[in-house]
């Protein structure tokens, strides 16, 4: 049987990929958006269709701004099918995925990958214990579940996310016992250079200062500067141990909630073997796109945190941009009504990401945290640890996919999303070499776990 | 391995009125509907998922949104099911994956095939 042909297939349902094929089906598009949660969303506004209006007001207005766009959704003509894993994008854009145990493929006109960010691993001693999650992982339980740690919660990294859930938490009346914040004084004078830009983002920048004052009000134990963060336990978290200014500490928890912000989740560009370039303030590789999302890939675009990081709002401007690239692609509408239409997105998109360079320079995640110690624990499924690749680099190992073959780094059930980045700058470190030209591992197809029988019941 | 939950509902979160019965490594559990698996195992207080392949140290989930594969378990007889992405039903039987896989050979199920050239 020869795959059903659709105008576009949009992966994700977050903020860019919502925003997307919302404005394309509007533009006459016959749009299917692929989703592998259960409602629309994305991690940001996840369960946004779902969560009692008490969760929504506890979440605060950033949250139940998603509203609109779920909204827009489901009054759109999009097919959007949920619980779909997408398994496989080709570069002919054949989109393949199991939904409810079944196979589907779909061939598409254009394909837009809106598949998001992921937070960045934070390798430490002690990060791959239970009582040990991301901060995001707690906020998508208190999005989600409305669930919220039991006991007395240590919150530990930087970054907007952490701070957020912080103060998430203090409105649910969830007892914070510390936050160990990585920034140092330094921080604040390297960002310091992009504070006009910053200020320019007032509305942002005065969101942030009242968070944090609110957290500070609130009368957290706050650690600033801290270094050496690992996690004590043997079976389960028990303890967090860092140190101030040379000062050891020792916190006593069941949870520690870390976080030192996102990425974007290359797993599909990377498959498609698109150009990517490595990103000097993120830190991260990010695929190249054209000023409408476009890879170099023919008609497969990409829009969101995907293309780097830069917000829910900038992610649905450039869902909405993606859109317009697509259907002036697809003939839908012409360039010059494509061009009008993405004038004032244009503007708006400069302004969402003007806090960006500020926030980079002041939350960028210390090089310990990302670069660990020889004893660390670097990839969590196949137990590879820092000293161990470093090793593999003494004998020979030039890059994150000759270190699969030296000791299976990376070939884990995660596929590298948890080790990537750590390993490419562990490498790169060790052979005192860029990051760029170490490179990523070699992403192949399934990007989801699928089983063979799934595989020979198409 | 149960302890007490790590997780559990806000203050200000309704009490569900709609739950589903499961069970996790035999133990019936009784959990809010519409949740994922490894939500519900979570507020349920269990804190070992599975135990790793390498050297059967415990994991629990780490980020909740289908990247790090940490949460897999046995549902309804499927291993390595990212739990995080389950919704929980009634009547899921879930299991906690320890160690490696056993590869166990059963010579009962293998039948001789005669091969023609």
């Amino acid at each position: 049987m020869s795959p059903e042909t659709v105008d576009v297939v949009v992966v994700g349902a977050g903020a860019a990929g919502m925003a997307a094929a919302t404005r394309m089906a509007g533009l006459g598009l016959q749009v299917v958006l692929l989703d592998e949660q259960g409602s629309p969303g994305g991690q940001i506004y996840r369960g946004i269709t779902l969560a009692p209006l008490s969760r929504r007001d506890m979440l605060g207005p950033d949250y139940a701004h998603g509203n609109q766009l779920a909204q827009a959704l489901a009054a759109s003509s999009v097919r959007y099918e949920s619980g779909a894993s997408v398994w496989q994008v080709t570069r002919e854009r054949q989109v393949s995925y199991l939904r409810e145990g079944r196979l589907y493929t779909l061939d598409a006109k254009a394909v837009l990958l809106a598949t998001g960010a992921m937070e960045r691993p934070f390798p430490i001693a002690g990060w791959t214990l239970p009582g040990v999650m991301s901060a995001g992982a707690a906020q998508i339980l208190l999005k989600s579940a409305g669930l919220a740690p039991s006991e007395p919660v240590v919150l530990a990294g930087c970054g907007p996310l952490l701070y957020l859930l912080g103060w998430q938490y203090l409105r649910a009346g969830v007892t914070i016992k510390a936050l160990v914040d990585t920034t140092r004084p330094e921080d604040y004078w390297r960002a310091r250079r992009h504070l006009f830009a910053a200020l320019r983002a007032w509305p942002y920048l005065r969101k942030g200062l009242e968070l944090m004052r609110s957290l500070r009000g609130a009368g957290i134990a706050h650690y600033s500067g801290a270094e050496q963060l690992a996690v004590e336990g043997e079976e389960a978290a028990q303890a967090l141990t860092f140190s101030v200014a040379g000062v050891a500490k020792r916190i006593d928890t069941r949870c520690v909630l870390l976080h030192q912000g996102v990425v974007p989740n290359i797993q599909f560009s990377q498959a498609l073997r698109a150009h990517h370039e490595w990103d000097l303030d993120q830190l991260c590789f990010r695929p190249v796109t054209d000023t409408w999302g476009e890879l170099d890939v023919p008609g497969v675009y990409l829009a969101g945190d995907g293309a780097g990081i830069g917000g829910a709002q900038a992610a649905a401007v450039q869902g909405a941009l993606a859109a317009l690239g697509i259907a002036g692609h697809l003939k839908a509408i012409s360039s010059a009504e494509r061009d009008d239409q993405a004038r004032p997105l244009r503007t708006q998109l400069a302004t969402n990401l003007r806090i960006r360079p500020f926030l980079d320079a002041l939350y960028q995640p210390k090089e310990s945290n990302r670069i660990p110690a020889d004893e660390v624990m670097v990839c969590r499924c196949e137990e590879v640890t820092a000293g161990e690749l470093r090793s593999f680099v003494a004998l020979g190992c030039a890059g994150p996919n000759q270190a699969k073959s030296f000791g299976r780094c990376g070939m884990g059930p995660c596929q590298g999303r948890m080790c990537g980045l750590t390993v490419t700058e562990v490498i790169a470190k060790a052979r005192g070499v860029s990051a760029a030209e170490v490179g990523y591992y070699r992403i192949r197809p399934p990007i989801k776990p699928i089983t063979l029988g799934e595989l020979a019941s198409e | 391995m149960r302890t007490d939950p790590l997780f559990q509902p806000v203050a200000s979160e309704a009490r569900a009125t709609r739950t589903v019965s499961l069970s996790f490594n035999d133990q019936p559990l009784s959990v809010p509907a519409g949740i994922s698996v490894a939500a519900a195992l979570l507020m349920a207080g269990v804190n070992r998922f599975r135990a790793t392949p390498v050297s059967e140290s415990p994991r629990a989930p780490y980020c909740m949104m289908g990247v790090c594969f940490e949460c897999l378990v046995n549902i309804d007889g499927v291993p390595n099911r990212q739990s995080c992405l389950v919704e929980v039903a009634d009547g899921m039987h879930i299991y906690s994956q320890e160690g490696a896989r056993d590869l166990i050979y059963q010579p009962m199920n293998v039948q001789a095939v005669e091969v023609q050239s």
